[in-house]
């Protein structure tokens, strides 16, 4: 299978949806003849035109409520935000606006837009533009929330995103827009809420969003080597969340560590270390443990920040304790 | 004009500016030769803005800064070593290392930070003024952005709250004509200062290239929100030299090199007051490049300096989450 990169994937897929569908359109910061500063979008306005690739001024909570009032009327937007970070800025129109409507409407409107964005440490960029947001939005009911940790991911899940009749962020990982996978030709979608089985194993299970998923995988290698089984799981969507398949595999292996690359406390992997306890606990052997990021901003120097995230040594160690019995009184 | 009788001034400001420029000229190189980690934002061929309001305050004013900052850093007091140890992530920095060049500031001169969230200053700089105004203070605060901050609505609430309570702020806009890779007139919509005017805020636009002018303009202006006439609104028309960062480097598809080396060549704050300097006989040609060459030689050794200068401890990552 040919292999394109995760920026490409995301520029395919966005192309294709907007080929297919003519009320598709793009909306931010530098998105047109830039083609964003990652240059996810290049080319997409040489084919769509300005009219369907718009650039915008610097007003992120304004194009965000155009966006909204765009879905809510016919339209599905797509809005570009240019780093993860901005999404404090645009909190009103997202969660006060956008994730409400369906409901408070009684089910008569409808706000089918996606909101991509970006997150992940580790670019030397500091506290603005390093965070990974992702608890933040999928604490909000009515929202959707999509973590792609490949190209193939990207793609899939994209375009699934754009069909779908409800707000969807994406949270695309900025440090693998380069990343190659093996993406089909052939048209494809991926559900949400339909976890992918990475690796089985049957010592532990790895559950682990975005950029994590490599992450774990490494650990996983490693542990392998030792006559450690390690199962990776990557839940793909956090909201929706396949809690079934999460809990047929701890319930396998019966230890599991939750790893995403949010601040820890109240993030990601407490929500779903949550509900692995209250699914499965007289199944467990050792208590569920969580790694996301350090509880600090993201610090510039290289010196502190590559300490703020979880790596594969890290991971690997944590789950030689659990493995081991030590850490069963830790928690 | 009275030349003569202002010649340390003067000739601070050209030092300044030199300072600025020389500054970036090694961060650039530092990317350039991967020493640096991440990417930096080039103030060159804005200096004028910087140090013509910077020579306006005195160290109790205060400023806040944007993502293209290192310009106020310098103009408003900072020294070489810490500015490249934050830099490069080193403890000596003036955040520690913590900062990074998004976020570098010496706080001792009353630089309230460089922001990474465009227009994410604007708040600060009002309450700062507010601050002022309850306290009964005389300082005064700049807020330095950019033409394309213009578009954040912060801009317009705190404008608003700043012209009814006549706080001492002065907001500075530093239209370079871009923001990242869109020209302002595309992202922009009516007359800037006109934005302002709305408000009941006097509003001038200056040469963001002419040092003087601008200081002029910012002396009485800070002399009258002192005396609580402000707010002050000031778009200053300046460029910058090099890309939206150091990595933007194929730019002509925004940017036509022949509108780069018009404003390199005609209008390059540093080459017009030097002139000045020379044809009114307050320094002579052999006195600037003996001030350019001290300057070049004390970033260098900075430069050094901070290569060489220890990162933080790992034990610093947790320090300063919370104050004690
Ligand atoms: C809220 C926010 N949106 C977008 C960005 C990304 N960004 C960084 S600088 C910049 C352009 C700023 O233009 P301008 O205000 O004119 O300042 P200049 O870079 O020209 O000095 C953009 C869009 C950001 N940092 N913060
Ligand atoms: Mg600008």
């Amino acid at each position: 299978m040919r292999e394109i990169t995760l920026s490409q994937a995301v520029n395919e897929a966005l192309a294709e949806e907007m080929r297919r569908d003519p009320t598709t359109f793009i909306l931010g910061e530098d998105v047109a003849e830039a083609g964003t500063p990652f240059k996810v979008l290049s080319g997409l306005v040489e084919e769509f035109g300005t009219e369907r690739v718009i650039d915008t001024p610097i007003a992120e909570p304004g194009f965000t409520g155009i966006a909204v009032g765009a879905a809510m009327t016919g339209a599905r937007p797509i809005v570009d935000l240019m780093f993860g970070d901005f999404i404090f800025l645009v909190m009103d129109q997202l969660c006060n606006q956008a994730a409400k409507i369906h409901y408070m409407s009684g089910g008569k409107l409808n706000v089918p837009m996606v909101l991509r964005t970006n997150m992940g440490a580790t670019r030397r960029s500091a506290a603005q533009h390093s965070q990974s947001l992702q608890a933040l939005v999928a604490h909000i009911p009515g929202l959707k929330v999509a973590m792609p940790s490949s190209a193939y991911e990207a793609k899939g899940l994209m375009k699934t995103a754009i069909r779908d009749n409800n707000p969807v962020v994406i949270f695309e990982d900025k440090l693998m827009y380069q990343d190659k996978a093996p993406v089909p030709e052939e048209e494809y979608l991926i559900p949400f809420g339909v976890a992918n089985i990475k690796r089985e194993g049957s010592d532990i299970t790895l559950i682990a969003t975005s950029s994590m998923v490599q992450v774990a995988e490494k650990a996983a290698e490693t542990l392998a080597a030792e006559g450690i089984s390690a199962e990776v799981i990557d839940p793909r969507t956090i909201v929706p969340l396949d809690e079934e398949t999460l809990l047929k595999s701890v319930k396998k292996t019966s230890r599991a560590i939750v790893i995403d690359e949010g601040h820890q406390s109240y993030g990601v992997t407490s929500e779903i270390a949550s509900r692995l306890n209250e699914g499965a606990f007289y199944h467990l052997d050792a208590p569920v443990v969580r790694m996301g990021a350090l509880d600090v901003p993201v610090p510039f120097s290289p010196a502190l920040e590559d300490i703020t995230v979880p790596t594969p040594e890290r991971v690997a160690e944590t789950a030689r304790k659990l493995c081991a019995g030590e850490m069963i009184h830790a928690a | 004009m009275p030349a003569k009788t202002n010649t340390d001034d003067y000739l601070r400001m050209y030092r300044q500016m030199v300072r600025i420029r020389t500054f970036e000229d090694n961060a650039n190189q530092l990317y350039l030769s991967a020493k640096m980690p991440g990417l930096t934002h080039m103030y060159s061929g804005e200096e004028a803005v910087a140090v013509g309001i910077c020579e306006a305050l005195t160290d109790d004013d205060r400023i806040t800064s944007t993502h293209r900052g290192h310009g106020h850093c310098v103009a408003k007091g900072a020294e070489f070593k810490a500015m490249f140890c934050e830099l490069l992530g080193k403890e000596e920095g003036y955040c520690r290392g913590k900062g990074g060049s998004m976020h570098i500031a010496d706080q001792g001169h009353g630089n309230l930070g460089a922001n990474a969230i465009v227009g994410g200053s604007m708040g600060i700089a009002t309450g700062s003024a507010l601050r002022a105004k309850l306290l009964g203070h005389d300082d005064v605060t700049v807020c330095f952005f950019g033409d394309g901050a213009t578009a954040q609505g912060l801009m317009y609430e705190v404008m608003n709250m700043a012209a009814l309570w006549k706080l001492p702020v002065i907001y500075a806009c530093e239209n370079n004509g871009y923001s990242e890779y869109t020209k302002t007139e595309e992202i922009a919509a009516g007359s800037i200062t006109a934005r302002a005017e709305a408000f009941g805020i006097e509003a001038h636009q200056v040469d963001g290239q002419d040092v003087l002018a601008v200081n002029a303009l910012t002396q009485k202006l800070v002399a009258r929100a002192r005396k609580g006439e402000g707010p002050f609104f000031i778009e200053l028309m300046t460029y910058r030299y090099h890309g939206h960062h150091v990595g933007d480097i194929n730019r002509e598809y925004y940017r036509s090199k022949d509108e780069e080396k018009d404003w390199k060549q005609n209008r390059d704050p540093i080459i017009r007051f030097r002139a000045f300097l020379v044809e009114e006989g307050i320094a002579s040609e052999e006195e600037i490049e003996a001030m350019n060459a001290e300057i070049e030689k004390a970033a260098a050794e900075a430069v050094a300096y901070a290569e060489a200068a220890p990162y933080p401890d790992v034990s610093e990552v947790d320090m300063h989450v919370y104050a004690d």
